[in-house]
């Protein structure tokens, strides 16, 4: 089967499933900028890995503990 | 620095210009395919999300809009896949768009609807292809460049829609 004889399915098609329009009805911009303001803030991995380490730290040498707390 | 780059860094400026620049050609390529204005709305919201999400991971040498399309479309094929809804022609649109009348007859209202319901029966992948090629006249590499496959993968996909559409339209009596 080649284009030629797609003519007439292609023509069906086209009356039975005409363009819905070619840009959004109203401005995009106000609900993208919605969308971006209630997505929550990013999880900050390396904070959490930095405060793991450190507890790990502690709990390995609880020795530690009173120097580290001299230091605050 | 250029546009790309300052969205890459995060400039919420920057991603609003792309999203301006680009936004028509995404909703565009969105409604093509699901055939909803309310649908592709969301999806375009959907895939400027994910972009701004992946900003970081953005290679500014790399096409912006190309990138931006292949999300969408992906977007959309997905959105075909798994939505449980028929996409059918809104029956407003079908009354109020007559379209261009044919050589020996005009469709009847039923007729279209019919035809619009069997197009919506193909299964996403050919039915992508069959409205890009055969109804929105997309060019093949085109078609192929946003569905990130080949082109002899687009025309053997536009063989079998044919095929499976013609198969459809003679169950309901028309033969085009």
């Amino acid at each position: 089967m080649n284009e030629h004889d797609d003519q007439p399915l292609r023509r069906l098609l086209q009356e039975a499933l005409p363009p819905l329009g070619e840009t959004p009805a109203r401005d995009l911009w106000p609900r993208m900028r919605l969308r971006l303001e209630s997505a929550p803030a990013p999880w900050p991995w390396l904070d959490v890995a930095l405060a793991a380490a450190a507890l790990a730290a502690l709990i390995a040498f609880p020795q530690a503990i009173p120097w580290v707390l001299l230091q605050c | 620095m250029d546009l790309a780059r300052r969205f890459a860094a995060g400039e919420i400026d920057a991603f609003e210009e792309l999203f301006r620049a680009h936004q028509p050609d995404v909703y565009r390529w969105i409604l093509r395919l699901v055939r909803d204005p309310a649908v592709a709305e969301d999806l375009t919201i959907e895939t400027f999300w994910r972009i701004y999400r992946a900003r970081a991971r953005f290679d500014p040498d790399r096409c912006f809009g190309a990138w931006a399309r292949r999300i969408a479309v992906n977007l959309a094929m997905g959105h075909l896949r798994h939505s449980h809804r028929e996409v059918e022609m809104p029956q407003a649109a079908i009354e109020a768009c007559p379209g261009p009348p044919l050589r020996d007859h005009v469709l009847s209202r039923e007729a279209r609807t019919a035809i619009a319901r069997a197009f919506a029966s193909l299964p996403a992948r050919l039915r992508a292809v069959a409205e890009l090629a055969l109804i929105e006249q997309t060019p093949y590499c085109e078609i192929a460049a946003a569905l990130g496959i080949t082109v002899q993968a687009v025309k053997s996909r536009e063989f079998r829609a044919v095929r499976r559409l013609r198969e459809l339209l003679s169950k309901l009596g028309i033969t085009p």
